[in-house]
């Protein structure tokens, strides 16, 4: 067996324990060094994840697969897990008792992630969904004083088991279907003219299109997003973080192998199964999130319309189509993670959230106020933040597939949109604060945005980079 | 004389029984009872299909195995929150959790 496949696997969760370990041997009074060796041990994970991968191995037989498009998500994952380390270390300081697993249940989280991304079976795709998702609901209730946050977590936990069951019912029929529970057996065994989708066999629809449920719950697309505001908001917010960017991108991770390597969309029925997903998601998203007052809640609804803008990329099903979702993917990383950053550096760590909180920003704070605002320009799609070309390159293929009334409905929802994140810069440069006082924005908190809003800015002015290297991947994988 | 279609329309009701439970039920045990429903039409489609088709490995058990494995420690965390939420507010109905727009 080829272990170097699951290397990165296997350093994470090793990781994951060793946390667990420094929280019992640590001496009481010095154990805020979990969070930094948490940090920094995600940090030489980065590192490994770009010298030495075990590029293009598998394991298991093919069951687990190590391919670029995975890798690239490994990276993504990886990335969101040390910036999310280093927003934690402001809520984590008021819980001595239960730091270390905090940090380690971050860690699971994100194993379980990569072996979403990695998965090439269904056995190892379920391992996966629950591996990373019971840590999540763990974390998610973590502010134990908050009535909110359990509430979330209760809420979290029993939708999830719902959404999870509706994917397996779905899987168990497919390995009906195909006799198989491999990704290429099913999908050799789908192409068949007596079976595949387009011939419209009942038990691959029926199974195809759980499945699909099963993930579009985990990216928040509607009419399966109804979980996402509440969570946001009562989880706390290093972890509504990472729910934003890690759960949503590893559910893209995982979709977009089943729809390019399994279910073949093109020209049969799930085509416009993803399609009205995609129209829903930005219609609604966009829509609801016009009145939210509280900037969580805002970020939920935003984050559902951006499933939608991605879906585009599943819905072209074409190489330019790939590699224009992974370059949302990362730029919605960075702009995300930026907001959240900026919310929970605030007096009470974020636990209210209320975009009030933001009035008078650009005096109290200007650092912080310069870094929110290009996040939410990125947002927007308004350029040069990295925003407006990861749109770009979603509504240019759309468009160039002929399907121009889909990209013109975007580029609409993506003018609504422009209006709430204008509504929030408002509240932040022109309306007068109450407590005009500085805010001390910790410095973990200033490293994440300085990063957030750098990245976000030069994705936009220099894409050349990342546009080859997804564009690279898109050709490696989809031949 | 059984055939697949009899475990599979089983299955199915199982399934759906469950999911009705898991949505219309107030309280959150008789919930993931819903859910434990749903999964066992899984498992029974899996064995099924397993018994009835011609597979060299015995995939659907082995998948079956490891659904109720996992299950178990989903409903293990799911309970844990159910007994923190019972502590703060004295039941554990799901109708009643209205601090966040449901």
């Amino acid at each position: 067996m080829d272990f170097s496949a699951i290397r990165l696997e296997l350093v994470a969760a090793l990781i994951a324990l060793s946390l667990l370990a420094v929280g019992l041997i640590a001496p009481r009074g010095k154990r805020e060094m979990t969070g930094y060796i948490a940090a920094i041990a995600f940090l030489g994970l980065l590192a490994l994840a770009f010298l030495a991968p075990g590029h293009g191995s598998s394991f298991l037989g093919g069951r687990f697969l190590n391919d670029p498009l995975a890798l690239f998500f490994k990276r993504v994952f990886i990335t969101a897990a040390f910036l999310v380390a280093l927003m934690s270390l402001r809520f984590t300081a008021g819980l001595e008792e239960s730091r270390s697993e905090f940090f380690a249940l971050l860690a699971f989280s994100l194993v379980g992630m990569m072996v979403l991304s990695s998965a090439n079976d269904f056995l190892s795709l379920y391992i996966g969904l629950e591996l990373m998702t019971i840590p999540l609901v763990v974390l998610t209730a973590y502010d134990r004083a908050s009535g909110k946050s359990t509430e979330a977590g209760t809420k979290y936990v029993l939708l999830s088991a719902i959404s999870s069951a509706v994917l397996l019912f779905g899987l168990s029929l497919l390995f009906g279907a195909s006799g198989s529970l491999a990704y290429g057996d099913v999908a050799a065994a789908l192409a068949k003219p007596a079976f595949g989708p387009a011939s419209g066999d009942p038990l691959a629809v029926i199974g195809g299109v759980m499945a699909l449920a099963g993930f579009a719950f985990k990216i928040a697309a509607v009419p399966f997003h109804m979980w996402s505001p509440d969570i946001y908001e009562g989880a706390p917010t290093p972890v509504a973080a990472f729910l934003a960017v890690g759960s949503k991108t590893a559910g893209f991770a995982a979709l977009a192998r089943l729809l390019f390597f399994v279910l073949p969309s093109n020209g049969g029925g799930l085509s416009l199964v993803v399609i009205s997903l995609s129209v829903l998601s930005m219609v609604v998203g966009n829509l609801i999130a016009l009145p939210q007052t509280n900037m969580k809640r805002l970020l939920a609804y935003s984050s559902i319309a951006h499933a939608g803008y991605m879906l585009l990329g599943l819905v072209a099903a074409s190489r330019a189509g790939l590699s224009a979702l992974l370059y949302y993917i990362v730029l919605y990383l960075f702009a995300n993670v930026g907001i959240f950053a900026a919310i929970s550096s605030f007096g009470d760590g974020g636990r209210s959230g209320e975009i009030a909180s933001l009035r008078g920003l650009w005096k109290r704070s200007p650092f912080m106020a310069a870094s929110l605002l290009v996040c939410l320009l990125s947002l927007a799609g308004i350029p040069p933040a990295a925003g407006f070309l990861g749109k770009f390159y979603l509504l240019a293929e759309v468009a160039r597939q002929g399907k121009l009334w889909l990209a013109a409905l975007a580029l609409l929802m993506s003018l609504v949109s422009i209006s709430y994140y204008i509504s929030v810069i408002r509240v932040i440069i022109m309306e007068k604060a109450e407590d005009e006082s500085r805010i001390r924005v910790p410095i973990a908190q200033k490293a994440i945005l300085a990063l957030s809003a750098l990245a976000t800015v030069g994705l936009g002015v220099f894409p050349g980079p990342l546009t080859a290297w997804t564009q690279a991947i898109a050709a490696a994988v989809l031949r | 004389m059984l055939g697949l279609n009899h475990y599979l329309v089983l299955a199915a009701l199982l399934f759906c029984i469950g999911f009705i439970g898991a949505v219309a039920k107030r309280n959150a045990i008789a919930v993931l009872m819903g859910v434990e429903l749903m999964l066992n039409g899984v498992n029974l489609n899996l064995v099924a299909f397993d018994r009835f088709g011609n597979h060299a490995e015995p995939l659907g058990q082995a998948f079956a195995v490891f659904i109720v494995a996992v299950a178990a420690a989903e409903v293990a965390v799911a309970l844990a929150m159910i007994l923190t939420l019972y502590r703060k507010r004295g039941n554990t109905n799901v109708d009643d959790l209205e601090g966040l727009k449901w």
